[in-house]
């Protein structure tokens, strides 16, 4: 807690990247629940997610559009709309966060928790300069502070996310900026208030990647700057590689598998995440067949019984219809995955499981036929 | 799809295509007071069978040539090519003739299918326009379903209910319904969730193989394009900066944009990704409006900052390079082209 005695002082602890050793938990979620109430029936967007996440660690949440990544960080962060259903935990540094007052949570977030968007153009506000938006970030947490202090300070963020001319651009309006300049704008305000712990959702996504990865190297600035830990959210699985010490892969609401960023690249032990990384082009080699996964994520409304990656498994026997399984020890106790046959998966490529085949041979050979038909 | 077919005369060729828009004033009288060069003078050729990436970030033209090509947007000059025909300077009707021969899948399933028709007649529509639907209609259409993977009980749906990958079929189905020899594919897969997308590359490749299509295949994602493409062409704010086989681009890119561009992606691969060396490039795309002169990528590029003497940076600034070989065994549009390895 040294670090709110003295906003402006550098991080308490002395991090160094990824090698930081698994530190004490700041975050701590267990079974977080979250459902919306709709017509058809109860929304279940997030499904009994635990995960802990100790200091100066990246934790990398990775899924596809809709597994419910992004709302459990919303849920982490208490803020999910009004008719959102919250249950479970979350504590921050063993402070109870669901449930908490207003005032509670106020003092949290932007201070020890803060959280960076997919899209800067609407997290920051357009009718304020971003010196203004900056120093906000600051006099919000800090009684006795100047406005010239502030956006002093706030002048010094923006040149450690490397803006050029940062002065100058305390007076612009967001607008003015690019993107990816936008982005710098917005992780310089999460890095304000020298927070523990950073959620960043999708912080890339919405940008071209030349600029995806100088906006990888200023997070990564601000981390070191911080000593913070962070939650980094994608669908893209090269950032979680490249980022990630430990990696918590999502579908349908629940955590699939769970391990280091080594164990889920290297030995999956969960279908899924074995097809999605088959489903996956690669750079760096000559192009081998793709494994797309069939079909497509379930409805998270009305849910039927069993494990939600059934339909679309290859390896899926009557049980899986029937009990959903648990995320249970594989390769080593902090590997897990929730499948009833991960033992199926050893030594197994994606190739051998799915099917690469997706039009309908017969069908395009008659097509064929018929287009040589007509031309001759 | 290693092999190239060399010598075979190109399906399509481009000579020279530029496409400007005028950049007007506000208020009454809408003074031009400016040109987005979207499209600065590109030339490339595609063969039979073949597969031509063409990949850029947001603001490199790529989809305003794919659109240029077909001329749904006409372009400001230069030339198009279609086995021999020029197709810039076509009538109207001419065009729509040739049109049964070059079709286009666009990026947005969502956007590109008409939400009041159903599946069959949006399938059918092609045909119909081109006078083709006859008596076996309801049958060709059931078939071009099953053939992109679909169910064709499900002909009598709307596209929103359909899921996004199932609408980029439906959109390939629609663009394979008269038979073309050329398909543009604008952004096909962007859209999609990754395990969605390598469903519809796997069905391009199945098409292509069977059906002996020529794909231009635009996309801002070079991993996508190394998987499906025989030849890539990079483009950066309007012109094409390095041409070459799959191989050639990937094993010894020239130019330092492909290097950035192909450092800039991370890999899927915790070892590899975190002891890989980059090349990044500085800041942000110059505006369209006022492109730099001389070499347009020197405002970013690594070299120049880093490497070349003052008496080498005059150079890149006052004459634009040509893509010409220099040496690397493929062309690259810079002064001072070198092969690097990144992987």
């Amino acid at each position: 807690m040294t670090a709110a005695e003295d906003p402006l002082a550098g991080p308490a602890s002395s991090p160094n990247g990824a090698a930081a050793p698994a530190g004490d938990v700041v975050l701590e979620v267990s079974d977080l629940t979250v459902g919306f109430p709709s017509d058809e029936g109860l929304v279940r967007a997030v499904r009994g997610v635990s995960y802990e996440l100790r200091s100066g660690e990246v934790l990398g949440i990775v899924g596809e559009s809709g597994s419910g990544k992004s709302v459990t960080s919303l849920a982490v962060m208490g803020l999910l709309p009004g008719n959102a259903r919250v249950s479970g935990s979350v504590k921050f540094r063993g402070q109870e966060l669901v449930g908490a007052s207003d005032a509670a949570m106020t003092k949290i977030r932007g201070r020890r928790v803060a959280m960076i968007f997919q899209d800067p153009m609407t997290s920051l506000n357009p009718v304020y300069t971003i010196g203004y938006q900056i120093a906000e970030t600051l006099l919000a947490h800090h009684d006795g502070m100047s406005k010239n202090a502030a956006l002093e300070r706030a002048a010094e963020l923006l040149e450690i996310v490397r803006i050029p001319n940062a002065r100058g651009r305390l007076s612009s309006y967001p607008h003015e900026l690019s993107g990816g300049m936008r982005q710098r704008v917005v992780i310089a305000i999460a890095m304000a208030n020298d927070p523990d712990v950073i959620i960043a959702d999708e912080p890339t996504t919405a940008l071209d990647v030349t600029v995806q990865a100088q906006i990888m190297d200023a997070l990564d600035t601000a981390r070191k700057a911080t000593g913070a830990a962070m939650v980094l959210i994608t669908h893209d699985l090269g950032v979680i590689a490249g980022q990630a010490d430990r990696v918590l892969v999502m579908y349908a609401g629940k955590l699939v598998e769970r391990g280091s960023a080594e164990d889920i690249f290297y030995t999956p032990r969960m279908p899924y995440t074995l097809g999605l990384l088959g489903s996956l082009p690669r750079l760096d080699r000559a192009s081998a067949r793709l494994t797309p996964i069939p079909g497509a994520p379930p409805s998270v409304v009305n849910m039927p019984p069993g494990c939600p990656f059934t339909p679309r498994c290859p390896l899926a026997q009557p049980v899986c219809d029937e009990v959903e399984p648990e995320l249970a020890p594989t390769t080593s106790p902090d590997h897990s995955a929730a499948c009833h046959f991960s033992q199926e998966l050893v030594g197994r490529e994606a190739q051998d499981l799915f099917e690469t085949t997706v039009s309908d041979a017969h069908a395009l050979a008659q097509f064929v036929r018929e287009t040589e038909d007509q031309t001759s | 799809m290693t092999t190239t077919p060399v010598a075979a005369p190109p399906v399509l060729s481009v000579k020279n295509l530029v496409k400007h828009f005028p950049v007007r004033s506000r208020g009454l009288l809408r003074k031009q007071v400016g040109v987005v060069h979207a499209v600065c003078g590109i030339s490339f050729d595609l063969a039979e069978r073949e597969t031509l990436g063409l990949v850029g970030e947001s603001g490199s033209g790529k989809s305003t040539t794919a659109r240029a090509l077909l001329n749904l947007q006409p372009a400001t000059s230069g030339e198009v090519y279609y086995q021999g025909r020029e197709l810039t300077k076509l009538s109207r009707g001419e065009m729509r003739a040739l049109r049964r021969d070059l079709q286009i899948v666009f990026q947005d399933p969502y956007a590109s299918l008409d939400p009041r028709m159903p599946v069959n007649e949006i399938v059918a529509e092609p045909l119909r326009i081109h006078g083709l639907y006859g008596n076996d209609g309801r049958t060709v259409v059931r078939d071009l379903l099953r053939t992109v993977g679909l169910k064709p009980e499900h002909g009598n749906r709307y596209p929103h209910e359909f899921s996004g990958g199932q609408r980029q079929r439906i959109g390939v189905a629609r663009a394979l319904a008269l038979r073309p020899k050329v398909l543009v594919l604008d952004e096909p897969v962007s859209a999609l969730d990754v395990s969605i997308q390598a469903g519809v590359l796997n069905l391009l490749d199945e098409l292509q193989t069977e059906l002996g299509l020529s794909y231009l295949f635009v996309s801002h994602d070079l991993s996508v394009v190394r998987h499906i493409a025989d030849r890539i062409a990079v483009m950066y704010l309007g012109t094409i900066v390095e041409i070459g086989t799959s191989e050639q681009l990937f094993q010894a890119p020239a130019h330092p944009y492909t290097q950035a561009l192909i450092s800039a992606i991370p890999l899927p691969d915790p070892r590899k990704e975190r002891a890989r060396e980059r090349i990044t490039a500085v800041g942000d795309m110059p505006s369209p409006v006022n492109p730099p002169s001389g070499c347009r990528f020197r405002t970013r590029c690594p070299k120049f900052a880093n490497e070349l003497s003052e008496a080498e940076r005059r150079v890149c600034v006052e004459e634009p390079p040509e893509l010409v070989d220099r040496g690397q065994g493929h062309p690259a549009a810079c002064h001072y082209a070198e092969g690097r390895t990144l992987f």
